[in-house]
């Protein structure tokens, strides 16, 4: 550990250095604290022609609309259901996916499923959307398939009752394989000597993948878990507002698009900023909260120390 | 020097000795469950690609969709990039992606690099970064800062609030704290400014890192959409994606005035032609960088 210089040697010394770090702190100022700061508009009966500046305060007061408005109540539950949807249904899947990869002696072919597996990611949701359509849809071509063999078409993307269903098959068309890197990574960092001494000693492949694959992987299961959690209000925001014309607010209204219909469309700005925030603070604190239960259980998490950096 | 936990091994060129050969029930289970997702994938994509290049003809005979067509043309994408609002909408796309991609790449590299070293305000600076990981401020306030920047119906409203993603400064950091310190030592010695050691020597050597940021943020502002949906009423200034939304998704159909050719190709075709312009360039640079994913996203995501 160096002394600490004094504050004029490490200016002359780092000046530099520090006018690199100008454009990104005024971005992070700007486009970041400032729009924080701004979520006092959540405690405002903010009017745009009077600004934030000169609207009027009026406390909680539209938290407690908030309350009151049933539109709200069922953007949460349905916000609620997706995210309970997609953690059943899409958090093991990159996990399975992974496990299957790495099994393959081939190496040939795990490149070739990566590649395609990886692809999707970076497509725009509107251009994901647009390809169930075209698939899917009502005028899709799997629906032509179906009339022209004289049968029924099936109403895959305007049916509410399968909404969840149909997100959670987008998301992981789009992220499933993209998500089984980070497993893959953790696979390959298992000990293979362990494996070799498990099967030495008579285990077979479904005892090693329990007593040595799966908690090799713990660590990064429950970091995974955790910013899942901590992100679990915002299912998706894109994806339910390309889809809420054809599937209807019933079902695909969620936090995000209240936010935006409701401020943005709607003008209430308050109630969409006091919705917004409500939404920021909740995940922060269960961000935190899954944190600081895994490590009473004495994993990692995330924010541990950490060295070096 | 030791091959760091997160490099995927090749250790499977061949079976290890203690691993048992998988019964044919589990090998076909494998098959059915990589293959049929692979299919899935590529499917949809096979299906827009070729239908954007059918013809009228091939178009009328399929009922719709072509899953290989007969007589291949180019019509459609020449209505599209013959001018109009689509022409106006690649351009505007691209000057996005290139203007914004190289800002990004400005403002990250030059703040990792600073973040990267014990250099003065080093550690707020960085703090300050980490925490935007945990929070959003939220759509609303969001919107109000734009407007008050007076940038609605400007294009930079598209370009500067992504000019610094947190993901790939942690990505672009944890690289360059990996470059041997003794080089930028004896640069310094020599009498290097930092920016001269930056940009002659920890960019040179962080070529690939560089790369997979610099796609990840292109990747970003080619599929903005919400962005421009929030910000442009124009719709002379709308992206790619906008369009793609309102003529494909929402279905609107484009007027042969809009296009600026008449007559105008089979509405599908023109439709598909438009999600293959959206999708191209992705597919283009995605296997040059494809090799340097996993490294990335993992540095990011271990010290993230």
């Amino acid at each position: 550990m160096k002394a600490k210089l004094p504050f004029g040697v490490r200016w002359r010394r780092d000046w530099q250095m520090v006018l690199m770090m100008v454009p990104g702190v005024l971005f992070l100022l700007v486009f970041f604290y400032l729009p924080v700061i701004g979520n006092v508009v959540a405690f405002q009966d903010f009017q745009p022609y009077l600004g934030i500046m000169h609207s009027e305060w009026n406390g909680i007061q539209n938290f407690i609309n908030l309350y009151d408005n049933p539109d709200f109540w069922d953007a949460l539950r349905n916000t609620m259901v997706l995210a309970g949807v997609q953690l059943l249904l899409f958090f093991p899947v990159p996990l399975a996916f992974a496990l299957i990869v790495d099994s393959l002696v081939s190496n040939r072919i795990r490149r070739a499923f990566q590649t395609i597996a990886y692809l999707p990611h970076f497509l725009s949701w509107v251009l994901v959307i647009a390809l169930f359509q075209q698939s899917l849809g009502g005028a899709g071509f799997i629906n032509n398939l179906l009339r022209q063999t004289g049968l029924d078409p099936i109403p895959f993307m305007t049916n509410p009752d399968t909404f969840p269903l149909l997100v959670v098959g987008q998301l992981i068309w789009k992220d499933a394989g993209w998500a089984m890197i980070i497993f893959l990574a953790a696979l390959s960092a298992v000990d293979v000597s362990l494996y070799e001494a498990a099967a030495a000693d008579g285990a077979g492949r479904w005892r090693r993948l329990w007593h040595i694959t799966l908690p090799s992987m713990r660590t990064v299961i429950v970091l995974l878990l955790i910013l899942r959690i901590g992100d679990i209000l915002s299912v998706g925001f894109e994806q339910f507002i390309l889809q809420r014309d054809s599937v209807g607010p019933g079902a695909a209204e969620v936090l995000d698009t209240f936010t935006y219909y409701a401020g943005v469309v709607g003008g209430d700005w308050s109630s969409g900023a006091a919705a917004g925030l409500a939404k920021g603070v909740v995940g922060a604190l269960l961000l935190w909260g899954a944190n600081s239960i895994a490590h009473r259980l004495g994993e990692p998490g995330i924010f541990q120390k950490r060295s070096g950096s | 020097m030791t091959a760091p936990a997160y490099q995927v091994r090749s250790r499977r060129s061949a079976r290890p000795v203690w691993k048992e050969r998988p019964a044919p029930a589990y090998q076909s289970i494998k098959a059915l469950v990589l293959g049929g997702f692979a299919i899935a994938i590529i499917i949809p994509i096979l299906v827009v690609v070729s239908t954007s290049l059918a013809s009228d003809k091939d178009i009328i005979e399929a009922g719709g969709y072509v899953l290989w067509p007969k007589h291949p043309t180019l019509r459609a994408y020449g209505t599209l990039f013959s001018g109009g609002l689509m022409g106006r909408a690649i351009m505007v796309s691209v000057f996005v992606t290139v203007v914004g991609t190289a800002l990004a790449l400005i403002t990250t590299i030059s703040l990792a690099y600073a973040t990267s070293r014990p250099v003065l305000f080093g550690r707020p600076v960085l703090l300050l970064v980490l925490f935007t990981l945990l929070f959003a401020p939220g759509i609303i306030p969001m919107f109000l800062i734009v407007k008050q920047l007076g940038l609605i119906d400007s294009l930079w409203s598209l370009i500067l609030p992504g000019a610094l993603g947190a993901f790939n400064f942690v990505v672009m950091r944890t690289f360059f704290m990996n470059v041997p310190q003794e080089l930028l030592e004896s640069a310094r010695i020599d009498g290097a400014s930092d920016f001269t050691i930056l940009r002659r020597i920890v960019m040179p050597l962080s070529k690939a890192v560089i790369a997979v940021v610099g796609l990840f943020y292109a990747v970003g502002f080619w599929n903005a959409f919400f962005n421009a949906l929030l910000y442009l009423n124009d719709t002379s200034k709308w992206p790619v994606q906008v369009i793609l939304r309102t003529y494909v998704l929402q279905g609107k159909s484009l007027s042969a005035d809009q296009l600026g050719v008449t007559p105008p190709p089979q509405p599908q075709s023109l439709q598909m032609a438009v999600v293959v312009v959206a999708l191209v360039p992705i597919a283009m640079v995605y296997p040059f960088l494809q090799r340097h994913f996993t490294k990335g996203v993992i540095t990011g995501a271990v010290k993230g």
